[in-house]
């Protein structure tokens, strides 16, 4: 979706500013927020697209308002409410008002060590790469209303191949619960000026990674 | 004001929203264990694995090996995610860990425009900069200005490369090895190695620094 979580070349933002000696949580409300994506995430309930998107989907105004860690509260509460895992009246209320439902799988405290890795997603291929590096390709100029990877700064530009990382999870598709449809995954480098135009920082290159379908032959 | 000024002041102004915060995630967590989907013992063991165990000193002695040894080094490059098995504080690094060098030539930046995909098993988890407006909207088209934020100017003659993470891959930057230390251990190596040496908004400590 062209949300307001598509940041890459906005301006107004003000500089950067690194915060020294940064704890891991400011708050402990934090790391329990960190804490319960990545309990439920276990469940699978969802896949790591959907919870993105769950973000994304906030209204701008609370997207940007909101420090990350309460975007990404607000996201789980939106995923629970959604699956019907629990009620909004229930987390008004803070306590249960009806049983819960069972779950595939639930993360017990001894578990915690071997599922803190993230999971691969490379899937086998279903049919050969379309393109080999060094090859020239222009991306797509698409605008799905939901999820996608392809940055708006990058949409319709000519780029060039120059790695090939295996086949992934399709996030397009993922993120909204219709399955993996595995796609090639490709590291496309840009110069600056198709990018940013000529006043683009000289030599500047930026590379996105690119699934298949975003691509096309230049 | 800046979103970044918000961030601040619910971190340590706005006690009201803090509170706000507290409660809500509290709420959420009470629901959540009561209906039976997940163990507070486990919520705690999480929180205590990355603010103990994860973190840019894995990365650190990862660089510091990569500085030292020439086919760790060429491992790295050639599947990080195998090369750095054997310094993952969890029992495996995950898959797609890209490794990519800094050079008197090129300098390399990781940012995520899309949301915040960090190396996590190398680094840890992001830092609030990382995860914000003004890093995810400039480093793409104005690299050299948000090294500047952080006091970092390349020489002449240093082209700059991003990279977006807009996949399930993940990348870390080897930075350059400060000169003057040549016959240096590992670990007295790793000191000189930050976090955001790893991600391109900085650069190694020189040996005055850690002095």
């Amino acid at each position: 979706m062209d949300g307001i979580h598509d940041m890459g070349g906005m301006h107004g933002f003000g500089k950067v500013e690194p915060e020294p000696n940064e704890p891991v949580f400011h708050a402990a409300w934090e790391g329990h927020c960190f804490a319960l994506n990545r309990a439920l995430g276990y469940a699978g309930l969802w896949t790591i697209d959907k919870s993105r998107a769950a973000r994304e989907e906030l209204p701008p105004d609370v997207y940007l308002s909101s420090s990350y860690y309460k975007k990404w509260e607000l996201g789980l509460e939106n995923l629970v409410v959604e699956l019907g895992l629990a009620g909004a009246d229930e987390i008004e209320a803070g306590h249960a008002l009806r049983p819960g439902k069972a779950l595939k799988r639930k993360l017990a405290a001894a578990e915690v060590p071997n599922t803190l890795t993230r999971g691969s997603f490379a899937r086998p291929a279903q049919a050969p790469a379309r393109f080999a590096p060094g090859d020239r390709v222009r991306t797509k100029n698409i605008h799905p209303a939901t999820h996608t990877r392809l940055p708006r700064y990058a949409r319709g530009r000519l780029g060039t191949v120059e790695a090939l990382r295996g086949c992934h999870v399709f996030p397009d598709t993922a993120a909204l619960g219709k399955g993996e449809h595995p796609q090639w995954l490709y590291t496309v480098l840009f110069d600056g000026r198709e990018l940013w135009g000529e006043a683009a920082e000289p030599a500047l290159k930026v590379s996105i990674e690119a699934f298949e379908p975003y691509l096309e032959p230049a | 004001m800046t979103h970044n000024q918000e961030e601040h002041d619910d971190h340590h102004e706005h006690g009201s929203e803090l509170s706000e915060m507290q409660l809500r995630v509290r709420a959420l967590e009470t629901v959540l264990a009561e209906k039976g989907y997940i163990d507070p013992a486990a919520i705690d063991v999480i929180i205590e694995a990355y603010e103990t165990k994860v973190g840019p000193h894995i990365g650190a002695r990862v660089v510091a090996k990569a500085w030292s040894d020439p086919a760790f080094k060429a491992a790295l490059f050639e599947d990080a995610s195998k090369a750095v098995v054997a310094f993952g504080a969890l029992n495996r690094v995950g898959d797609h860990l890209i490794a990519v060098e800094n050079t008197p030539k090129l300098h390399n930046m990781i940012v995520c425009t899309l949301c915040s995909c960090y190396p996590w098993e190398v680094l840890g988890l992001p830092p609030v900069w990382y995860k914000s407006a003004p890093y995810r909207s400039r480093a793409v088209n104005d690299p050299r200005g948000v090294l500047a934020d952080f006091g970092v100017k390349l020489p002449t003659g240093t082209d700059i490369r991003v990279w977006d993470s807009t996949a399930e891959t993940r990348f870390m930057v080897l930075p350059m090895r400060p000169a003057g230390t040549e016959g240096w251990s590992e670990e007295k190596l790793a000191a000189l190695v930050t976090r955001d040496s790893m991600i391109g908004t900085g650069l190694a400590k020189q040996p005055s620094e850690i002095a």
